[in-house]
């Protein structure tokens, strides 16, 4: 079976992983991070061969339960739910449709009476998902709360790193946009920093979070001065609707000074590459030229990886659920 | 003259922050006043242990002073009786040691009516165990754009005005309402706090609230309401007291007021005092509070503001919530704690690690709030009403919110290891809590 090849893998330490949840970046070690990036990698190449499907999670549950409404990471996750050979289904909570709160954790108990293993959620509220992993028995993986985290966010970014520069302890790399908003951008600070980065953060101070530069990042306001000398150059996500509450004053003027044009790049280090989460603001926080190049943007490789990553955070979850052993000895 | 009226409290530390007293001694009341108070009542030295014509109780060394005044206590009577009603409010209170509760008009409706007024004062007779005084709205509805009929207000048994957790955003209308106040020599007592500034905020503003995820209440949106407040009462001479103080920069506001001579109060809670915004830890909504827990700086700030006397009062700041409330997404959930239970042991706090004279912290639990209301209690001078408070100082235990009197049990102090508890509570002469012997209580020091 095509499982087999991951106990093969050498780099794959399976000992130390043991963590019930994945609910942020906070709370694993290095030897965790090693272990879950060195996993996505036989991931990787998996999802390059014909036949992509594995029976690793043959039986399993995962829900992926999104109170936040997400194409891409949603897909992403049932794609790698699938490709495990989990029973995967989706359910979409609309938070406005809904009264807040008492749903979560109604809903939480609601799903966990149908004894789901997996539970991907994401919500608007920072905290939501750790609230969540309270009340169930089943693994949660946490797809973003609010302005807190985005672990496999962050693990894909540096995935996506590792592969196209190598180590990544040493690299120069700047986080640009709109970071007080971004759980992207938190996820990242706290594991490229544990992988040995050199981070900046680029963005006026009515988009940075008060204090950011005690997160362990040099903090820039000017692009051009950011951007010296960087290997890699992760854009973020400038949602319009910020606009309307006076953090930027227009999205012409957030363009001319913190959009991501060759003239802006040509500060970083030649060679830099450049990344973003999706979904892009074209004209907004990057400029088309950029994001189509190819020897330039790494965009849809983070999608490839984002498969992986999630793959391998699922099987690595897996081998810890409670019942992990019972059904070894079945088998 | 003498009758079974008589109850004589014996073998007492008497503390009486008022005077400074701190003796042991003995107390005599009558009725529902004091009647007798000093060292040697009993000149032989050996009181009574019984008595056909007192009925004598044992202080067994215990500390006996006037009962505590609480200035900030929300309660759900009317509207929101699942969280608390006067009734367990005032058991609360009795539990705590605390003899007179002044509610906040944050009901529903809310207390800007003076039937309303008179509904509290005939519900907390009827079904309360300790004193209550209402305040009434500074504004009607608390909307923030009428005032409220206070000479009516007061003549009905308001003992003064606050928009509870509202504050009053119009800086026209809060100079009509010191101006305005003052016809009546009303207190205005104000939550400072610029909503456009606190916004939609969780938690306070600083690298840990960036690290959560979590909007911040930056200090500055309580420090520039203060600010605008003296200069208004600079302005109109009222009769001012802030209802909460948080930070370290409203603390200096404050303290230049007075320095100036206005006449200007504040109060900072139990909770301001001992917590910091770390302990929201990882997420926990209980130590979601209006305004927030701040730095450490601040923490230690409101401490010495305590001791240098530019802080005045203590208060619990009691708001019940209700699990459906608080058992939410941190950013969703709502803010308050109940504290009557613990106001005392957490304020006690303070004098235990030295910072503060015993004397100082219930002076700001008692005399001082007295003072400020203009109530007849808060001291122990015969004639005085006899609300006292018998106070076992230095027994360590570690709190349980389980033992909560309180409705709701929204506690951020649960499993504290605290120091000093009331063990006797008298209100108007007649003991309305006693503690169960130590042995049978479950949250006894393990």
């Amino acid at each position: 079976m095509s499982a087999t090849h991951i106990t093969s893998s050498p780099t794959v330490n399976t000992a130390s992983f043991s963590a019930r949840h994945l609910l942020g970046i906070e709370g694993l070690c290095l030897e965790d991070i090693q272990f879950l990036l060195a996993l996505a990698d036989t991931y990787v190449e998996l999802n390059r061969q014909v036949d992509k499907k594995s029976a690793l999670l043959r039986g399993r549950t995962q829900i992926n339960l999104f109170f936040e409404s997400s194409t891409r990471t949603q897909s992403s996750f049932e794609l790698a739910g699938k490709r495990l050979g989990a029973d995967v289904l989706n359910m979409s909570v609309g938070t406005s449709s809904v009264k807040k709160g008492e749903t979560l954790i109604d809903t939480a108990m609601t799903l966990n009476a149908m004894r789901p293993d997996m539970l991907v959620v994401r919500h608007d509220a920072s905290g939501a998902v750790e609230l969540l992993s309270q009340k169930v028995d089943c693994a949660v993986i946490n797809a973003g709360d609010g302005a807190h985290e985005h672990p496999t966010q962050a693990l894909l970014d540096a995935l996506t790193i590792r592969r196209h520069l190598g180590d990544i302890a040493g690299l120069r790399i700047a986080i640009c946009g709109d970071i007080l908003h971004s759980r992207v951008a938190r996820s990242n600070i706290l594991l490229l920093n544990m992988l040995g980065a050199e981070l900046r953060i680029i963005a006026p101070p009515t988009l940075l979070p008060p204090h950011a530069a005690n997160m362990g990042v040099d903090v820039f306001h000017n692009m051009a001065e950011g951007l010296h000398n960087c290997d890699v150059v992760m854009m973020l996500r400038l949602q319009v609707e910020r606009m309307s509450v006076s953090l930027v004053p227009s999205t012409r003027e957030y363009f001319h000074h913190y959009g991501l044009d060759r003239i802006k790049l040509r500060n970083a280090n030649a060679g830099a590459k450049v990344m973003h989460p999706g979904p892009m603001n074209r004209g907004v926080e990057i400029d088309s030229a950029i994001a189509d190049d190819p020897s330039i943007s790494l965009i849809q490789d983070q999608v490839e990886m984002g498969v992986a990553v999630r793959m391998a955070v699922l099987d690595a979850l897996s081998r810890n659920l409670s019942n992990a052993r019972e059904r070894k000895v079945k088998e | 003259m003498i009758t079974p009226d008589q109850i004589a409290y014996i073998n007492a530390r008497l503390v009486d922050p008022a005077t400074g007293l701190d003796t042991p001694g003995a107390l005599i009341t009558f009725g529902n006043e004091i009647q007798a108070v000093g060292p040697d009542l009993f000149p032989s030295g050996d009181a009574p242990l019984s008595s056909d014509q007192f009925q004598v109780i044992d202080c067994r060394g215990h500390v006996l002073c006037p009962g505590l005044i609480d200035m900030r206590v929300f309660v759900g009577e009317h509207g929101a009786e699942h969280k608390e009603t006067l009734a367990t409010a005032s058991q609360a209170a009795a539990a705590g040691g605390v003899t007179s509760i002044i509610v906040m008009p944050n009901t529903d409706p809310v207390i800007d009516d003076a039937s309303l007024v008179d509904f509290i004062k005939r519900r907390s007779r009827d079904t309360a165990i300790v004193n209550v005084y209402p305040m009434a709205a500074l504004t009607k509805g608390l909307e923030g754009t009428r005032l409220t009929e206070m000479g009516l207000l007061k003549e009905a048994g308001a003992i003064a005005f606050t928009d509870g957790l509202c504050s009053v955003t119009n800086s026209w209308l809060m100079r009509q309402a010191l101006s305005y106040a003052g016809t009546f020599g009303a207190l205005v007592v104000h939550h400072a706090e610029d909503p456009s500034l606190s916004l939609d905020g969780a938690m306070n503003e600083g690298e840990f609230a960036s690290r959560l995820g979590l909007a911040g209440i930056p200090t500055a949106a309580e420090t520039i309401m203060v600010e605008r407040d003296m200069a208004l009462v600079e302005l109109t001479k009222g009769r001012y007291h802030l209802s909460q103080i948080s930070c370290a920069a409203s603390l200096r506001v404050i303290e230049q007021a007075k320095e100036r001579g206005l006449d200007v109060t504040c109060a900072v809670s139990a909770h301001h005092l001992a917590l910091n915004e770390l302990d929201v830890g990882d997420y926990r909504t209980f130590f979601k509070t209006n305004p927030p827990l701040r730095a450490e700086e601040d923490r230690r700030a409101m401490v010495e503001g305590l001791k240098n006397g530019v802080i005045d009062i203590i208060v619990s700041g009691h708001d019940p919530q209700a699990p459906e409330n608080k058992r939410l997404p941190f950013a969703n959930a709502s803010s308050g704690c109940v504290g009557l239970e613990t106001l005392l042991p957490v304020s006690l706090e303070h004098y235990h690690n030295g910072h503060v004279d015993l004397s100082q912290v219930l002076h700001a639990l008692t005399c001082a709030p007295a003072e400020r209301l203009g109530l007849p209690s808060g001291h122990l001078a015969p004639g005085a009403p006899a609300d006292l408070a018998l106070i076992d100082l230095d027994t360590p235990y570690v709190f349980n919110a389980a033992s909560l009197k309180s409705r709701s049990k929204n506690t951020p102090f649960d499993e504290r290891r605290l120091q000093g508890r009331v063990v006797r509570t008298i209100v108007g002469g007649k003991t309305v809590f006693e503690r169960a012997a130590v042995s049978a209580d479950s949250s006894e020091a393990r």
